[in-house]
This record gives structure tokens, sequence and C-alpha cells, in this order.
């Protein structure tokens, strides 16, 4: 077979000139084949056309596939296109065109098996086509459907592969096939070795594929390569009806077959001797259904013991499909490797996502641990602001339909809005229960009613969406297991630019000289000749205008509705409380800590995510009390209440 | 004691009388047992509201009377009302079951007519089998001893926890939150054994009372929870006065002075804490029959905030103040968001009340705490002081 192929390649490398009608002789020879073909008979023709190695073979399977092979009445073949009565008609062998009457031709065509089966014969060629595009839809095509005799075809076009990628691919895929298909044990072992470093999903299925197994039932230990041998006790039910369905045990008799039996068989207001009134228990049933047994009316009784019991007398296994043991041994080992690295991806994986999901937290957080943490406002409406800065979002992209621009105006407009809306709240009412905490809370969740039903009353309950541009779009996919996207990608860029725009403001500005002036002491800083009015006022806006900005962000990624802010709200005060409150850096760590374990827990209970949250709540209320200021507490004068 | 009990606290004999005056009136007002110029829903929205005033006077003793601001009583409240209809829903359920398997020839097994139950009851969540908290759910004897014991428990020990550590504040308030956040949220869960996010529902047929008509079923429970509203006041009126009365307000107004006198305040913080999770548990016990329907909706955490509020607008720190706040938001707010005030024609647009009644409620929180700090009861003292 291989030899063959070589022998093509050779042809196909070097042009020759083919002697004329060559091709039209091979045709004729199976003229009938080819006329009629069926995916048994087609074989032997196209075998013939592969071993002629003449370079006008390919075009020739391309126009027989795509219905465009008609043969004349005298037998001869030719590529052609009708064009009403007339048909514009190509030589197989020379490629002369010429112009005939319609009336003389039949158009092959062949069925969707025989299709297939000349595809395959056609990628061989198309392996080494001019066309870098062709060759590629190829090699993609083998890998949809592997087969034993694509690994020749595809071994012998690696050498003349010109494009890199491609060659790579060509190389991977000849590995899977050769792991699969190839000749000797040996060679297939090498290529299983070298698969034990791959954690393509790919790679995985070959190995999976060669370790396929298939179970079976025998009173001995069978013939062939064994892959294992099952304790049936463990699901005794499932492998009891496998017996059944071997032929080797009667059916098992249910609580619902003794109940069918015992009713057709009532005689008198009895079953079996046993009156009717008697049969609520299970016991009184299976006694009543042995006496039917015994009289042979109906099938015997199979009780748990008689099911162990048959059970016992029999061998359950799996055997591979693969003979050779040595293959499947190095394939469970190479499999073995495999896993364990995807588990190290996964693992990797799991970080990335816990920290996009911590820069969530953190940008909903940010916000609050200005105005909650430093300021120590209990702020129930900046959900409502998060909310506010998504639909601010939403409003710009209906007027600016380039995505890219509209995003880059609506940050600085949602900046605007709920820094307005901040500072407003605070004129009006926080400014007068600064020394009331608790009836801040309620206070600001007034507001935070009305703003969501405001909200709803504007743009209904149904969610709005906001798009993100096309370069933010698709995933940065570093392997098949370890994948983020760029929006997440995003947001994590956002988060860090807010800590270090945060962390600036406070820190190396004359603001924010002020803003821990007064939060430390009030009075001493209006002393000094700051005004604390307007210092609380614009830390608060602040807070508010860094919520709307993380409400753009946080809209790009789930989707705006009026109540997306309630959906933060808690989480985010958590994230403060748990990061300890007064300091940014807590809040990092308070996101970091809670995005993780979100995501760990998750992990480990995956088709759930409302339990990860239960249990994270419940973590975090145990974790407060064990550090009631948090992970990063204030000391000295700073911390005092 | 008693007597001056008593006299420390004259507002519990007028509340009672009010009470029960108002009691009777409803009674022979009702269908069932008088003129019938009250329909069966009203009594019964009447019911479920004298059970939300018990729940606030309990919120008022924790949080107006021990400055402890908990946010998450309504978690109490939802689980007192899950421990009653775990009772309601099985035991109707057996009932239906048993009806249904005694027309066949065979005389069902306990095994068929469990399976048939949970077949019935979890279905809803592709589930037959019983899960373990509903071990007790045949007896309502046990049942209506975990109404009890579970919400008390549960605040035991989520108290003796929080305050150990002194988390106090608004600290305390979130801690409060994220608590019955997790519980809803484990309730949503559809293997959480409580039907997720279906809930329990069917509560209003009382099991044993299936010929009895819904106006006497209403009228029944109606009275039942104005007992109960009775008994709670002045049980709580007995907590907060006398000497525990008044560690109790220290605590609010100076924990750290409180705790320098040598009393142990933690222990007086768990005690309330934990009295008034019970009672919440109970007055959840009598609403959810009326309902009809509990899931796990009703304790997320805004129900909580709700209670607050009612307990501020009403006046915080009387216990006739919790009464009168929850009573007049809750109906006030059935009655705009029922339909039930007529739409405001502006012209160029028509207020409809239904989509702006929160919008209104949420600016009179706002009002209210800024304006008026002692709530509608405020006025009383306005009105004592006036009069000589």
């Amino acid at each position: 077979m291989r030899r063959i192929f070589y022998a093509i390649a050779l042809c196909l490398g070097t042009v020759m000139a083919a002697q004329a009608q060559e091709l039209q002789a091979i045709l004729q020879t199976h003229a009938d084949e080819i006329a009629k073909p069926s995916r048994k008979t087609v074989d032997v023709a196209l075998e013939d056309l592969i071993a002629s190695g003449l370079p006008r073979v390919p075009g020739f399977l391309e126009a027989w596939v795509g219905k465009s092979v008609w043969q004349r009445d005298d037998g001869q073949f030719f590529i052609g296109s009708a064009d009403g009565d007339q048909i514009a008609l190509r030589d197989v062998d020379t490629g002369a065109e010429s112009v005939a009457d319609k009336s003389a031709f039949k158009q092959l065509k062949p069925n969707g098996g025989v299709r297939r089966v000349i595809g395959t014969a056609l990628v061989q060629f198309q392996l080494s086509d001019d066309n870098l595009e062709r060759r590629t839809t190829a090699v993609a095509s083998i890998a949809r459907r592997p087969a034993a005799d694509q690994l020749a075809p595809l071994l012998a076009s690696i050498d003349g592969e010109p494009d890199p990628v491609l060659k790579t691919r060509k190389i991977q895929l000849a590995n899977f096939l050769s792991a699969r298909f190839a000749d000797s044990p040996e060679e297939r072992i090498t290529a299983i070795n070298s698969l034990a470093k791959d954690t393509s999903v790919e790679a995985r299925s070959v190995l999976n594929q060669i370790l396929q197994t298939r179970a079976g039932v025998a009173t001995s230990e069978p013939d062939g390569n064994l892959a294992r041998l099952l304790d049936p006790m463990q699901a005794p039910d499932a492998f009891y009806s496998q017996l059944v369905e071997a032929g080797f045990a009667p059916a098992r008799t249910g609580p619902a077959v003794i109940r069918a039996a015992l009713e057709a068989n009532i005689t008198e207001g009895r079953v079996g001797g046993v009156p009717l009134a008697q049969l609520s228990t299970d016991t009184a049933r299976e006694r009543a259904y042995a006496a039917l047994a015994r009289e042979g009316l109906a099938a015997p009784l199979v009780t748990t013991q008689t099911r162990d019991h048959a059970l016992g007398e029999y061998l359950f296994y799996e055997l591979y499909d693969e003979p050779n043991a040595e293959i499947t041994a190095a394939a469970e080992a190479a499999l073995a490797s495999v896993e364990q690295r995807v588990a190290f991806a996964q693992a990797a994986d799991l970080a990335l996502d816990g920290l996009s999901l911590a820069s969530i937290y953190f940008l909903a957080a940010i916000g609050l641990a200005i105005t909650f943490g430093v300021m120590g406002v209990i702020n129930m409406a900046h959900g409502e602001f998060i909310m506010m800065g998504a639909y601010t979002g939403y409003v710009v992209q209906t007027f600016i339909p380039d995505y890219t621009v509209s995003i880059l105006v609506a940050l600085p407009l949602a900046f605007a809005i709920t820094f307005g809306a901040g500072v407003t709240m605070e004129r009006l009412v926080i400014r007068h229960l600064y020394h009331r905490p608790l009836e801040t809370l309620l206070a600001t969740f007034g507001i935070s009613i009305a703003l969501q039903q405001l909200a709803k009353n504007i743009f209904g309950t149904q969610a709005r969406p906001l798009t993100s541009p096309d370069w933010l779009d698709g995933a940065w996919v570093i392997s098949d297991v370890i994948a983020i996207s760029y929006i997440r990608i995003a947001i994590f860029v956002l988060a860090l630019i807010f800590l270090a725009l945060i962390l600036f403001v406070l820190k190396r500005t004359r603001l924010g000289l002020e803003v821990r002036a007064v939060t430390q002491n009030p009075g001493m800083a209006a002393s000094m000749g700051i005004n604390p009015d307007r210092i609380n006022m614009l830390t608060f806006g602040l807070g508010s205008g860094i919520a709307g900005i993380a409400g753009v962000a946080i809209g790009l990624y789930a989707k705006v509705t009026s109540e997306m802010g309630a959906d933060y709200i808690v989480q985010s005060f958590m994230t403060v409380v748990v990061g300890g409150v007064g300091n940014v850096w807590g809040t990092l760590a308070g996101a970091s800590m809670i995005g993780f374990l979100q995501k760990g827990i998750e992990w480990l209970n995956p088709s759930n995510t409302l339990a990860a949250q239960t249990y994270m709540i419940l973590f975090i209320i145990l974790f407060i009390q064990f550090r009631p200021k948090g992970i990063v507490a204030l000391k000295g004068r700073a911390a005092a209440d | 004691m008693r007597k001056s009990f008593l006299s420390e606290n004259p507002s519990v004999l007028w509340f009672i009388a009010a009470l029960g005056l108002f009691t009777l009136v409803i009674t022979l007002l009702s269908e069932a047992t008088g003129a019938g110029l009250i329909s069966t829903s009203f009594v019964k929205t009447l019911g479920k509201t004298l059970c939300l005033c018990l729940i606030a006077i309990a919120m008022d003793v924790v949080w107006g009377y021990c400055g402890i601001l908990s946010l998450g009583h309504f978690a109490f409240f939802g689980i007192g009302g899950y421990a009653i209809g775990m009772w309601l829903m099985y035991a109707r359920t057996e009932g239906i079951v048993l009806e249904s398997l005694s027309g066949q020839t065979i005389p069902p097994t306990p095994q068929e007519i469990s399976d048939a139950i949970g077949n019935q009851i979890f279905g809803v969540v592709g589930s037959s089998e019983f899960p373990l908290i509903w071990a007790f759910a045949d007896s309502l004897f046990l049942q209506l001893l975990m109404v009890v014991l579970v919400p008390g428990l549960l605040a035991l020990v989520f108290g003796w926890l929080a305050f150990r550590s002194r988390v106090t504040g608004v600290y305390l308030s979130i801690l409060t939150q994220a608590m019955t956040l997790a519980l809803s949220l484990y309730l949503f869960q559809n293997d959480s054994g409580l039907r997720g996010n279906n809930g329990l529902s069917g509560l209003q047929n009382i099991p044993g009372f299936e010929g009895t008509p819904q106006s006497t079923i209403a009228i029944v429970f109606f009275l039942i929870s104005a007992t109960a509203l009775g008994a709670g006041y002045v049980f709580f009126a007995w907590i907060v006065s006398g000497k525990m009365g008044s560690v109790i307000k220290g605590i609010r107004d100076n924990e750290a002075r409180v705790r320098f006198l040598g009393y142990h305040v933690e222990s007086y913080k768990l005690f309330v804490f934990t009295i008034t999770a019970v009672i919440s548990g109970i007055a959840g016990a009598l609403y959810y029959p009326q309902a009809g329907i509990i899931n796990p909706g009703e304790i997320a955490p805004i129900a909580s905030i709700y209670l607050a509020v009612w307990v501020a607008i009403g006046g915080r720190g009387r216990l006739y103040g919790a009464v009168i706040g929850a009573a007049f938001v809750s109906l006030l707010s059935s009655w705009f968001t029922g339909g039930g005030a007529p739409d405001i024609n502006l012209g160029f647009y028509i207020i409809q009340w239904t989509d702006w009644w929160l919008v209104l409620l949420g600016l009179s929180f706002v009002a209210v705490t800024l304006l008026f700090p002692k709530g509608i009861g405020g006025l009383f003292d306005y009105l004592v002081r006036k009069q000589p």
C-alpha cells in the first residue's frame, strides 16, 4: 500500500507527459463500475486509477464527485457541463474542448456513499495540491474522519509541505493516525508514547479510541486482551440485567412484576391462597407470588438472594477492542500522563477564571470600598449606580453605532452621570445622616428601590444588550484546556487600572490627603482649613462615579437589567467587609479571596453554582467570626471606630 | 411583678383592647360567621397582616430595643413557614394518594404509598425520594416543634458566633443579610429537598378539614393570628420592661458601658436574638397557610430590609409603632399594587400605581428617615403631650 503512494508522490512531483488516451483506456476497462458505481465495486476502479499515477486522475475524480462526468453512447467518458440542449465537453486525457448535442450523453450521478469513497481517495491528491487552502481542507477532512488508508498519503505529503503551520499539523495528525493504524506494533507504541505530552482533545480521543472496550459476561476467563474484571456487587441490578440479556438468568421479578402477576391471578378474593387484605406487605406478596410460581402461573421468583447467587457464578469483564496488550498498556500509560497534564492545565484555567471573577467583584466593590470603607456610609443604592452606568452604556450605543467609539464615550459619561447622582444624593440625604449609620442604610435602600423601579418603568423588564466591540470578541486560547475571553482580560486590566488610579488619588494627591484627614478626624481636619463638607461630597461622588464605570464593564460581560445592581450589592459589601474596611488593598484581597473561593467550590461541584454561592457565604460568615476586622485590618489610630 | 409591668406599659391594655375590638368587628362582618360584608380574601389579607405585625414586633425588640439591626429575621419567618408547609403538603398528599390507591384490588404496601407521595411532591424537581429533612413530615406535633426549634437553633448558633467575636453595627447587619441570602440561594437549588424554586404549594388546604369552606378556615386562622399577636405583644412588653428591659435598652444606647457595669452583654443579646427568631418562626408558620404558597424568593434579603423599613416607618422603640408600621405599609402596598388606587392622568403621561408605587414607597423611606425619625408612632407622643 505505502509503496504505491510513494509512487504517486513521485509521479506528481515529476510532471510527466502521459501518453494520450491512457486514462480513457483505464476508464474503459472499468466502464461498468464507473458508469454504475456502488460502494463495494468502486474500490477496484479507484485502485487502478490511482495506481496509474496519471496527473489527470485527480481532476477526473473531482469532476466525478461533482457529477460532471458524462458517458457517450459508445461508452467514452468526458468531463462536461450541460448548457440547454448542448453540452460543453473536455477530453479526459488531452483536455481538448468541444461542443456536442446533449442527447448522445448520459450524466454519471454517483450516490452519497460512493462520493464519500471517491472523496477519501481524492484527499490523497489534495494533500499535495499547490493551493494551500485545498491542502488545509484535505487535512481537516482527515482529522474529521480518520481512516487507516489515509496514513500513507499523509506521511508521503509531509516532506513536500512548504507551509510550516500546516506541516506541524500534518505531523501531529500523522502521529494520531500512526497511533491507531500503523502496521507494526513498535511504530504504534512510539506514536502513542509521543501523545503522552499532548493535552489536546484530539489526542485524548485518539487514546480513548485505542482503549475502547466492550463488556461481556462468561463463566470462565475469556480469550483476548482483557481490560479488567468487574465486581458485580457494586451495581448488582445493572449487572443482573446484563445476565438476563445474555440469556444466562431469568428476568428479575421486581415489585411491579409481582404486583401485576398477583392482580392477574385473583381467585375468590385470594391469590395463591393468601387473602387479598393481607397483601399489604412485600413479604406477604412474595409468599403469594411464590405460590403462583409453584403452580406454573408465573415466572420463578427471583429474590435478592437468587440474584446475588447468580451474579457470583459469572465473571463480568471488559475486553479491549485492540488485541495487542502492549499497545493498550502503552495507551493506558499515555492517557494517565495526559490526564495528569490536563489536570494541571485545568487548575491553571481555574485560576484564570478565579482571577477574572475576582476582578469583577473588585470592580463592583471598589466604589463601595471608598464610600463604605473610607467614609463609613452604607450605600445600599451602590448597586443601582452600577446599573445606571450600564444603562448609560446601553443608551450611548443606541446613538453611536460604532461599538468602539461608543464604549470610549460611555466610560467617561457613565462616570459623570453617577458622579452627579452620588453628589446629589450626598447633598440631599446622606449629609444629614452621618451620625446615624443604620438609618443611612434605610434611606439609601429607599433610594435603591425607587431607582430600580424607575429603571424598570423607563427601560422595561427585559434585559438590554450592551455589545462589546469586535476586538473584544473571542478568546485567548492557550491550549484546548486553557482559554480566557478577551472581555475578561479587559475587565482584569480595567480593575488593575482602577486599583492604581485609586491608590494614586488617595496616597499622592491633595484630595486624597484631605480625604484621609477628614476620615480620621473631621474636627481636626476642619481646624486645619479643610472643608469636610466639600471633601465628603467629592469622596462620595468619586465612589459613585467608579461604580458607574464598573457598570459599563459588568454590562459588557453580563446582561443589563434593572435588577443587576441588586445582584452585586450583597457580594460587594461582603467583599469590603472580608477584605477589611478602610483599605483599598483589603478590597483587593477580599475580592481575590471570594473570587477564587467561589470558582474553587464550583470546581468541586461543577453542576451547581447556587450551591457554590451558598457555601461561599457560609464560609465568609465563619471567616468574619475569626477575623472580624477583615483580611487587612487597620492598626493604630486609623483603626479607631 | 405583674402589676408593675402593666403600669410600666399602659399601651399593652390599650393594644389588647383595640386588637380585641378589631377582631370582633372583622369576625362579625366576615362571610363565615356574620354579615358577609368582608370577603374571604380580605380576611386572609388581614390575617396575614397580623402575622407580619407579629414579626414586626420581634424586629422592633431586636432592633428598636436592643440595637441589633438584623437584616435576616425574615429567614426565620420563612423557616417557620417551610416547617409547617412540609406537614401540610405531606399530610394532604398522603390523603390524596391513599384515596387513589384504595381503588386497587390489592392493598398498597407502605413502600408503595411512600413512593407515590414522593412522586407527587418531588415530581416537579425530577425526584421521588424523600430527603432526610422530611423525616418528621408525617407528624404535626414534630413539625410544630420544628417551627420553634429550627429558627431558635439557627439563631442561637449564628448569634453565638457573631456576638462572641463582637461583630456589631453595620457588620452584623451585613452578616445577617449574608445568612438570609445563603439560605435562599440554598433553597433555590432543586436538590435542596424542598422543591427548589417551586417551593411548597397548596398550603391553604388544611388536611382533615377538606369539607370545611375556605371562609371558615380563613376566619379561624385570622383569630389564631390575632391571638398570637396579642400574646406576642404581651410577651415582648414583659421582656422589655423591668430590669432586663433596662439592660437591653442600655445595650442599645451604650454597649461598652453596660459591659463595664458587669453585665454579660453577649448573653442578653443572644437571648433577644434567639427569642425574636422563635417568634418570627411562629409568625411564619401562621402566615404561610393563609398565603397558600411559600418559595425561596420570600426569604430573599430584600424581605428582611422591608421588615426593618416597616419598623422604622411605624416608629422604633415602641411596640405599637412596629404594629402600625407593618399594618400600614403592607396594607397600603397591597392596595396600590392590587390596582386599588386610581391611575392619575397627567395629560401627557398616565401614572399607573402598579408601576410607580415602589418609587413612591422608596422616596417615602427617605422622607421618614430624614424628617420623622420617630416614625408614625411619634405622632402619638405629639398628641399625648398636647393633652395635659
